[in-house]
């Protein structure tokens, strides 16, 4: 049990860490890209627009 | 690209959302309720843990009713002073019967989780209708109302009928006796008692609210209260044997 | 022109792909005759079986309360048949229109019922919150009565707190924002209504189910299996209500807000399946038992508890956040792509974080590991969201100086972010298991109720009644600003009392003598909370006077005589 327990433990501590890593670059890396730049920056100003 | 395909792409995108928000959330919660079903060392391996007996599963669940989690845990933590003022850390089987878990989150009054057979049952009785009386500067409500009222009895089969369904170990025969094992509980030199006691171990047989003449809520709630924690002989327990 | 193309590509949309009402609209205009849509129909059908088998389950229930609940059901389910054919009788023979004059026709009914219904609620939650707090002070005050004694008050305090005013604020903010966000009618005819009666009805069974002694004793998940099938239905109504208004919407992109309402009504279904999954014992019965138990029960149980805070009182209350103080502010947020990431990284790590309220208890060492580290790395998306909504008013804070209502919503999220540091720190276990079982958890929870939750709730309904009802602004700003001073001492007392109170308590608990005994019995340590406990009451009540300052404003500003402000047009008050 125990073993199990450990090899568990082992494989998040090293590919599920970089798993998740790998994931919040994504996330950033969709967020921050320059060609979504003027998308995101006319969604900010979606409240502010009345019709 | 058509308007027509571009407009499918939005379209598609908060469905694309709802299964993103689902993966997200998923994962968390997987990966730390899945492995307490599956690691067999999640619950010690511990003698004397067995189900309630119908009278203390009508106490626990006025214990329920009342809400009395608002202000007692049943959960020791294995710090100083814990042991030294409530006994032996809880253990994980010492709870495994129990639906819902009662553990509670805050202690304006004290841990329960040994409180069994601390006090008389006399003590229990006047501390229910009147905490002030037994313990001055108790902020404890005052609940009269369980030793007036009789308990109702007569589906507790059915209640004993469904925990089976959901893994707890009653057996036939205790779902068959379940009205007379309670019955005979809570009356003091009751001659089912032997029988009681050979389906449930140490289940104390008593008449509990110092009224013989009727079963009331005040019976069941005290046999709950006088069994909390007693179920684990821990002058036999071995802590290193369960080293989690 | 992006806008216009995808303004032209919306209204193909909407004839490729109509919904439900959408689809009896054109069905109507073709045969131009009355009939019963699809959902009058079966909502009516479904409520009259469900008022036949609410009188069969009255006629024979084990409990008199169990009984009185079947009844609530069956009058609740024949006034809502009653109510649809009256409705249909009335209506004109087209359902309203989604949009006239190439504006989008919306629907404000259901935003203005959840928005009197939250302030109801939340002025009812907080006064039983004050009988609470003042139980514990003076116990004499528990009456000797079954329905009146603290453990069946505490859980009606902590419901209709939560569910009954937080959860109108945010059933009524949702479908405001979704619509305006989305330039989009509300999806469904009769359907947002019944979200809004349907929820509401659930707070009634639940709080009076409290009362009569009906709960499962599993904390912010009290109702009893029937309340949580109810609920269920409902919270299915609302999810497919809000995402069928943004499938529906006008604009190409989702607006943020709308993220982290739909991350907050999926994840509370989910949550709520997973920790009421429970067996009546019979239908005649408000029994059930919880499919899990002990350990694996309180594990469920915190997994969902903390993600109530997580999803319900977080996410959800950012989307507000994210909505009313820009809008509020006239600017838009600080950073887009902060709140993307915000947003995904929050819901991420907030699932994780439940363990924490299970320290040093039976649950196993490694779980307690990951709900520490969760709740650790929890700090940064909180602060981002925080900076995020403070920043937004850069280059304008002297505006507040003049809107108490924005003041009101920039001091939440200063809140959030002072809870969202505490609660780290209490995950800590060395921290945690001074802090487990005391009154600082106490007072940690309403720094982010109060503060946070409250403070952005009472910011947005300042904002919506004029805009819902058509008025210019509120009837007294500088009432606003009293409900705002009265009502953060309030805060200040309460908080800092609990603070107090709950160290105190946990070093007395730990305190030894010089002879290695423990110093205090357990009833030393409670009666040392009793000043704090008196403290903690006056606090509690001068928010309850703010909120009734707010109540009285707000009425003055809805029967107000004034001419309204032009139809649809929310009307911005100006910073004076």
């Amino acid at each position: 049990m125990i073993d199990t327990y450990k090899a568990l433990a082992g494989f998040a501590q090293t590919w599920g860490l970089l798993y998740f890593v790998g994931l919040f670059l994504i996330v950033v890396a969709y967020a921050l890209s320059p060609s979504r730049k003027a998308r995101f920056e006319e969604a900010a100003h979606t409240p502010l627009r009345e019709d | 690209m058509s308007l027509w395909n571009k407009h499918a792409i939005l379209e598609k995108n908060s469905i694309i959302l709802v299964i993103g928000v689902l993966i997200v959330i998923a994962i968390g919660g997987l990966v730390e309720i899945v492995p307490l079903f599956y690691l067999k060392s999640t619950i010690e391996r511990v003698e004397g843990v067995r189900p309630y007996t119908p009278l203390e599963l009508a106490g626990r669940n006025i214990y329920v009713r009342e809400g009395c989690y608002n202000c007692h845990s049943q959960q020791i933590r294995p710090l100083r002073d814990e042991i030294e003022r409530y006994g032996h850390y809880s253990l994980a089987a010492e709870s495994m019967y129990d639906r819902p878990f009662q553990w509670g989150s805050k202690r304006t009054g004290p841990d329960l989780a040994r409180v069994g057979a601390k006090y008389s049952d006399d003590w229990h009785r006047d501390h229910l209708k009147s905490p002030k009386s037994v313990v001055p500067g108790s902020v404890m409500p005052a609940y009269p109302w369980l030793a007036e009222t009789e308990l109702k009895a007569d589906t507790i089969a059915d209640d004993l009928k469904v925990q089976a369904a959901l893994g707890v170990p009653y057996s036939a025969e205790m779902i068959e006796k379940a009205v007379s094992d309670l019955k005979a509980q809570a009356t003091t030199d009751d001659p089912d008692a032997d029988a009681l006691q050979k389906r449930y171990p140490k289940a104390l047989a008593r008449d509990f609210d110092g009224n013989p003449q009727r079963i009331t809520e005040a019976d069941a709630l005290i046999a709950y209260l006088q069994m909390l924690g007693t179920q684990v002989d821990f002058k036999l327990y071995d802590d290193k044997a369960n080293i989690r | 022109m992006v806008r216009a193309r995808v303004a032209k590509a919306g209204s193909e949309r909407g004839v490729r792909l109509p919904s439900r009402p959408g689809l009896s609209d054109m069905a109507q205009t073709i045969t131009s005759q009355k009939n019963m849509t699809f959902g009058e129909v079966g909502a009516a059908a479904a409520f009259a079986a469900l008022a036949v088998l609410s009188i069969v389950v009255a006629a024979k229930a084990y409990t008199p309360e169990y009984a009185f609940h079947a009844y609530l059901f069956a009058a609740g389910s024949l006034w809502a048949v009653f109510k649809i054919l009256d409705r249909y009788y009335d209506r004109p023979a087209d359902l309203p229109p989604l949009e006239i004059a190439g504006k989008p026709n919306y629907s404000m009914g259901p935003v203005r019922f959840a928005t009197v219904a939250a302030m109801v609620w939340g002025i009812a939650g907080f006064a039983v919150g004050l009988l609470a707090a003042l139980q514990l002070a003076f116990p004499v005050l528990n009456l000797d009565l079954p329905w009146l004694s603290f453990g069946r008050i505490r859980p009606l305090h902590t419901s209709a707190v939560i569910f009954a005013f937080g959860g109108n604020v945010l059933i009524a903010t949702s479908f405001y924002v979704v619509q305006r966000t989305c330039r989009a009618r509300l999806a469904g005819d009769i359907a947002p209504w019944f979200v809004v009666l349907g929820y509401n009805f659930f707070i009634v069974i639940a709080g009076t189910g409290y009362l009569l002694g009906i709960t499962q004793s599993k904390e912010y998940a009290e109702p009893e299996w029937y309340a949580d099938l109810w609920l269920t239905v409902v919270w299915v109504a609302y999810f497919l209500v809000f995402l069928g208004t943004v499938m529906r919407r006008k604009e190409p992109h989702i607006y943020v807000a709308n993220w982290f309402y739909l991350a907050f009504i999926l994840t509370i279904a989910v949550l709520h399946l997973g920790n009421n999954a429970a067996v009546p014992v019979s239908l005649f019965s408000p029994k059930s038992y919880i499919v899990w138990a002990g350990v694996q029960d309180a594990l469920v149980q915190w997994w969902y508890g903390h993600n109530a805070v997580g999803f319900f009182l977080t996410a959800g209350f950012l989307a507000l956040m994210y909505y009313f103080i820009p809008k509020r502010a006239d600017r838009p947020v600080y950073s887009y792509r902060l709140s993307i990431i915000h947003f995904w990284a929050l819901i991420f790590l907030y699932i994780w974080a439940g363990p924490h309220h299970l320290h040093y208890t039976a649950l196993p060492d490694w779980a307690q590991t990951l709900g520490m580290t969760f709740s650790v790395m929890l700090w940064m998306p909180s602060w981002g969201g925080m900076i995020n909504g403070l920043m937004t008013l850069s280059g304008a804070w002297d505006k507040l100086r003049t809107d108490p209502v924005l003041r009101m919503m920039v001091v939440s999220v200063a809140f959030y972010g002072m809870a969202t540091f505490e609660g780290p720190l209490m995950s800590v276990k060395a921290v945690n298991s001074l802090s487990h079982y005391t009154d600082w958890t106490i007072g940690h929870v309403h720094s982010g109720a109060l503060g946070w939750v409250a403070y952005i709730s009472f910011g947005a309904i300042y904002c919506l009644v004029p805009w819902l009802w058509n008025r210019k602004g509120l009837y007294s700003t500088k009432l606003v600003n009293w409900h705002f001073w009265i009502s953060t001492i309030g805060i200040v007392l309460y908080i800092s009392a609990m603070w107090v109170s709950g160290i105190l308590q946990g070093l007395m608990w730990r305190a030894y003598t010089s002879l290695g005994f423990l110093e205090y019995s357990f009833i030393e340590t409670v009666e040392a909370m009793h000043p704090f406990y008196v403290i903690r009451a006056m606090g509690g009540a001068l928010f309850l006077v703010g909120a009734l300052m707010m109540a009285w404003n707000l009425w003055k500003t809805i029967t107000a005589t004034e001419a309204a402000a032009p139809e649809g047009q929310p009307a911005l008050v100006p910073a004076e």
